[in-house]
């Protein structure tokens, strides 16, 4: 009951700023939004950029890759020469070419995936510096991408789709920067910590235990955290630590931080191609799958852990406690996984390995999907955008007629750039979970015997195609194979998506508007919406059901066995 | 091309000082300004209320199976059908009942955090015979001392009802 309650506040709460916050974006990125003009100005001045031009999408596109590039490169040497740089109370040794390479990759492409842990290996100035500025950079250019696929549909016979420089500053300094300056304070008056001091050695006369804590700026890097969609901790527990995640209002804090720019940015689509609905109806087709996750896995937690059964523990009232916080219990954990695993994010407060097989099934299958429910800060939006043209195609198909979407015509190469991109992320994680399972070394750090051993390398390559970061994280991953593989994936699912994506902006901006007529498909309807939802669900229902029957399915039937 | 590189490089560099060093600095200073208790890791003399300890024996009450090493942290991370779990979970359940006590969920398995500070107030009844055995003090003294230090649920629906062992400890050790 407490459940229900604890959704309904959610729901709220989002839907209350889900019309503020997406108009507000709509603002910022049509430059309607000036008042920090005075902050603006002076690095448009420094790039040498005219805010007012536009960029081709080869341009824009251009420009992503490049600054992405660098931002690899400028985080991979800080991390390479952290034993050299200030703010190293730990004396943190400079980290290693694989890992570093392998973390950089991970943090400039939203995916936060981390072979570290990072009370044991990042010095503060690392995690400020490195890692948290990229929390801010990577999520900016996430909404950026999906901004210049809007203006792609909304623009008319037109050779640009905005600036990426000033959509990129833009977001970080009207969106995310004021957002997480204002959700530290929460965080730390509930009991976060935010200190640059060192770790402290505690002594409890009362049990004689001594104890070194780890301490440092976490704060501040658990408000992008989740705002960016980002996930990455500053400790190994993530966001089950009582140092990032204190209290239940926390946690709750958190999940609504994570959906709330990926479900704002609905209303903004809304507003800037001139038709509230037509956001409606990809937010509808998003908190579809978004409750019936969360409903499934909060259920599915209640039940008893199988393992714990057999030790002798039969009566579990309370539900699948292993790997869980006491202060928030199954209900508030299961929700915070799901939220987390749904928005590309991938921040934990209970350990994904230790759930049920359902359960982890659900986090696994949402990623599954693509990211669209809501997805990531951005990337969800463009992703949801490319499923929603490929749905309009569909449903031409079927009634014999050109199909348009917004009043754009889909023709081959619209179709071919939209599956492209749709596509590229089964085929990244199928095929790269295949190579590992012949892998020695692969194999070799998997933690738990049996099917479920199958999931943890199967997740891994799911998360790191879906740029989330979630993990089963028995998987000892700090290892030659998955830091290059690993990267590899996080790479092709950031920018293979990102590139059609931009491409396809590119040639829908060129176009004029077709004028509606009784035969074209509305797609702001509630039939648009299920056909969309189908959609979704056939295109990762037939990519990855074999592979699912292989891991979580087969560990659910297996009636009892242990492993 | 290059226009593009200087561009990023000088992002960047705008970027590292003002988010990367700037932005959190400035936030240390609120924290520290605002909440120090909270933002120094809430440290009193017997440890950090934020990090569980270890507690054996039959005088107080004990939190989860953590390893409860904040230098590394994190759960056990054993799958649903493990059998490792299993003789974990066995080895702690035979371990309560030879202390008399029947266990909940909380009290044979391991957290998220490996350092969970608190269990559930059921997780803390259960060990009361046990306790007032130990030290002779009533069950009732015992019950109320719990309910005492009873955090319910914020708001009333957020989370679970629960203690903190080491607060709870702490009061423990200075009934009369």
């Amino acid at each position: 009951m407490d459940a229900v309650l604890q959704i309904a506040v959610l729901f709220v709460a989002l839907a209350v700023t889900w019309r503020i916050l997406g108009a507000y974006m709509a603002d910022v990125y049509s430059g309607k939004s000036k008042w920090l003009d005075v902050l603006e100005r002076p690095i448009y001045r420094l790039l040498g950029v005219e805010p007012k031009s536009g960029q081709s999408w080869k341009r824009y596109g251009a420009s992503l890759l490049i600054f992405s590039l660098v931002s690899l490169l400028i985080t991979y040497l800080i991390l390479r020469v952290q034993n050299l740089l200030p703010l190293n109370p730990g004396h943190m040794k400079a980290v290693t070419p694989a890992l570093a390479f392998n973390t950089a990759v991970s943090f400039v492409t939203n995916t936060n995936w981390q072979n570290y842990a990072g009370e044991q290996t990042m010095s503060y100035f690392s995690q400020m510096a490195a890692l948290a500025v990229q929390q801010f950079l990577s999520a900016a250019v996430g909404i950026a991408v999906a901004i210049a696929l809007i203006r792609g549909l909304s623009n008319r016979g037109s050779s640009t789709i905005g600036n990426f420089w000033v959509d990129l500053i833009r977001g970080v300094l009207y969106i995310l920067l004021p957002i997480s300056l204002v959700a530290t304070v929460v965080f730390v008056g509930q009991g976060a910590v935010q200190t640059l001091s060192g770790a402290v050695t505690v002594h409890n006369a009362l049990n004689n235990v001594t104890q070194t804590i780890p301490r440092g700026p976490v704060a501040s890097m658990e408000a992008i955290k989740q705002l960016g969609t980002n996930g990455g901790g500053f400790f190994n527990a993530n966001g089950a630590s009582p140092f990032e995640n204190p209290t239940p209002l926390t946690n709750l804090f958190s999940i609504y931080l994570l959906l709330a720019i990926p479900f704002s940015l609905t209303y903004t689509f809304g507003k800037m191609v001139g038709s509230i609905r037509q956001g409606l109806a990809l937010l509808g087709v998003m908190v579809f799958f978004f409750v019936i996750w969360t409903g499934v896995t909060i259920v599915a937690e209640h039940g008893a852990n199988p393992a714990v059964s057999a030790a002798g523990l039969h009566s579990q009232s309370v539900g699948n406690m292993v790997g869980k916080e006491s202060r928030f219990g199954v209900s508030s954990s299961a929700m915070y996984n799901i939220a987390s695993t749904q928005t590309s994010t991938g921040s934990v407060d209970s350990s994904m390995d230790s759930y049920t097989p359902i359960g982890g099934m659900m986090a696994l299958s949402g990623m599954m999907l693509g990211e669209v429910t809501p997805g990531g800060i951005g990337s969800g939006m463009y992703t949801i955008l490319l499923f929603a043209i490929v749905t309009v195609f569909i449903a031409g198909l079927m009634v014999g007629r050109t199909p348009e979407y917004l009043g754009k015509k889909i023709q081959a190469k619209e179709m071919k750039l939209a599956s492209l991109g749709v596509l590229i992320m089964p085929m990244t994680v199928l095929i790269l979970t295949g190579i590992a399972m012949v892998v020695p070394s692969a194999t070799g750090a998997i933690l738990n015997k049996g099917p479920h051993g199958f999931s943890e390398i199967l997740y891994a390559f799911t998360s790191q195609g879906n740029n989330n970061g979630s993990a089963f994280a028995g998987l000892s991953s700090n290892n030659a194979f998955y830091n290059i593989v690993g990267a590899i994936a996080m790479w092709l699912g950031r920018f293979g998506v990102i590139l059609p994506s931009l491409a396809l902006a590119g040639t829908l901006a060129s176009k004029g508007v077709v004028p509606a007529s009784s035969g074209t498909f509305k797609t702001d309807s509630a039939l648009y919406g299920s056909l969309l939802i189908g959609v979704i669900l056939v295109v990762g229902a037939l990519t990855f059901f074999p592979a699912l029957a292989l891991g979580p399915l087969a560990e659910e039937f297996s009636s009892g066995r242990l492993f | 091309m290059t226009k593009q590189f200087i561009r990023s490089v000088l992002v960047s560099l705008v970027a590292l000082v003002f988010l990367g060093v700037g932005y959190p600095l400035l936030e240390t200073a609120v924290a520290q300004f605002a909440f120090p208790y909270q933002a120094n890791g809430s440290l009193t003399s017997y440890g950090s209320m934020e990090v569980g300890q270890q507690w054996g024996g039959t005088k107080f009450f004990h939190g989860r199976l953590d390893p409860y090493t904040p230098l590394a942290t994190g759960g056990s991370n054993l799958g649903p059908t493990s059998k490792v779990l299993e003789q974990q979970t066995k080895k702690a359940i035979d371990m309560w009942h030879r202390l008399g006590v029947n266990p909940t969920e909380e009290l044979v398995t391991n957290s998220g955090s490996g350092i969970d500070p608190d269990v559930s107030v059921q997780s803390a009844l259960v060990q009361i015979p046990m306790i007032s055995k130990a030290r002779g003090v009533p069950a009732a003294t015992l019950r109320n001392l719990v309910r005492r230090y009873t955090i319910g649920k914020e708001f009333g629906f957020l989370g679970e009802s629960y203690v903190n062992v080491l607060q709870l400890n702490v009061a423990l050790s200075k009934l009369k």
